[in-house]
């Protein structure tokens, strides 16, 4: 059991005195995510909703790049994977980041395609 | 751990008792399951927006579905869901702080926030229970087309969302539900909706302030609205009341959309419940000392891992469905 913490978030931006501390830094940290993520998400500012990157609106981009963060921090302080061995780490991190990003690739694209056939096709489903 | 074998054998490398990880059998058998338990969900999520991606012009919007707060009325998109997000990473908090008391041995500490991290998971596994309560009643009605197509109301004057029963007349004699007492022969039919689609369409015609909002939605990302004239020609093609959601119809809009919310979060409260059921388990175990005995907690770090995973998948099914 690793008995050790490792006491700083944001490569060593903020440094904790405890590991108690550093929980609740932590919490604080996710729940002002959250709170950015649901004003986001009520006011839909029109600058993140009219422009888009990659077929997606930017306001989009955002959400999932703040829930990978959440999750990050979740992953490494909660489930203190800062913790364990590297090795772990890998493999515990790694492996469904490969499996996962084909998955989201392939079947979007896939989706896509079903889309556009719907939509050019000679095919009425909207009625 | 205490209860392996001594064989004499240790100062070899492959005589067994090393940890190349660093890390006990049972906590990498729990990462193990969690990686996978993380790929079935991300499979979830992924033929979501699959469906999502076919119907893209179509989607529900939902932040405009799930807009309800218990004991309050009126239309608060988000709040609850939020709010639900934030009791669930909270109870991950008091989680930790058990796993943290547990490396220091200190059963009263540990006995403390477990009882805090089952009281949190409870009333999150309640709150899902109302959402879904909430979401399979409804709260406008929908009519829809012969081709499957969700159409709802919008009133004109305010742009807001019209309920079948704001305009909807009631023709006597047109609704008649079976009951047993009127015949001998009584088989159960389906419950009516509160009007008939005659009903809606004639209280539609009667009242010209109620347009058709259809399920596309236009470039500003919100639903079209249709106005008077293509609203009667859209209705020509009515053929249902729906009411609320279940698997095979919703009056929100795609029924993939209900069928994935079901299955999602259904998927997701039954981890959460199962969580709670374990750290009940835990917590009793901690009362009766089980772990001061074995001279360590990691049972708790354990089943820590598992309640930290489901707040985890929360974080994602909150984003792919209720923000994106």
């Amino acid at each position: 059991m690793a008995h050790e913490h490792k006491l700083e978030i944001f490569r060593g931006l903020l440094k904790f005195k405890s590991n108690i501390q550093k929980i609740w830094g932590v919490l604080v940290f996710l729940s002002i995510v959250t709170a950015i993520e649901v004003a986001l998400g009520i006011i839909k500012p029109e600058l993140l909703t009219k422009n888009y990157f990659l077929g997606m609106k930017l306001l989009n981009w955002i959400f999932i790049i703040l829930t990978l963060v959440k999750a990050y921090y979740i992953a490494w302080d909660f489930m203190h994977l800062r913790d364990e061995k590297s090795s772990l780490r890998r493999a515990i991190v790694w492996t469904p980041i490969f499996l996962v990003s084909y998955l989201i690739f392939i079947l979007l694209f896939e989706a896509d395609y079903i889309y556009n056939v719907f939509k050019d096709g000679f095919l009425a489903w909207d009625f | 751990m205490d209860t392996t074998v001594t064989t004499g054998t240790e100062d070899n490398v492959w005589g067994g008792g090393n940890r190349p990880l660093g890390a006990s059998y049972g906590k990498l058998m729990m990462w193990f399951f969690i990686v996978s338990d993380a790929l079935t969900f991300s499979g979830f999520l992924v033929s979501y927006g699959f469906s999502r991606f076919k119907f893209i012009e179509t989607w529900p919007i939902a932040d405009e579905v799930f807009t309800h707060v218990p004991f309050f009325h009126g239309n608060y998109p988000m709040y609850y869901v939020a709010f639900m997000t934030f009791i669930l990473i909270m109870s991950s908090v008091t989680m930790v702080l058990a796993v943290d008391a547990g490396h220091k041995m200190m059963q009263k500490k540990v006995i403390f926030y477990m009882f805090l991290t089952v009281i949190g998971g409870a009333i999150f596994v309640g709150s899902q229970a109302w959402e879904w309560a909430t979401f399979i009643k409804g709260d406008y009605g929908a009519i829809e087309t012969k081709g499957g197509r969700i159409l709802q109301f919008v009133d004109a004057e305010t742009g807001k969302r019209a309920a079948l029963s704001d305009f909807s007349t009631t023709i006597s004699s047109e609704r008649v539900e079976h009951e047993s007492k009127n015949g001998v022969w009584y088989y159960e039919g389906k419950p009516l909706p509160s009007y008939s689609v005659n009903e809606v369409l004639e209280g539609f015609k009667a009242s010209p302030n109620i347009l058709i909002r259809t399920e596309t939605i236009n470039d500003e990302g919100e639903k079209t609205i249709l106005n008077r004239q293509e609203s009667l020609a859209k209705l020509k093609d009515a053929s249902l009341v729906v009411e609320g959601a279940n698997l095979v119809r919703n009056e929100y809009g795609s029924r993939l959309f209900a069928d994935f919310f079901f299955f999602i979060t259904g998927f997701h409260g039954f981890h959460v419940f199962s969580g709670v059921v374990i750290n009940v388990i835990i917590f009793f175990n901690v009362i009766l000392g089980t772990y001061e005995r074995r001279g360590h907690y990691e049972m708790v770090e354990k089943v820590g891992l598992y309640w930290h995973f489901v707040d985890l998948v929360w974080v994602f099914v909150f984003t792919f469905f209720y923000l994106v």
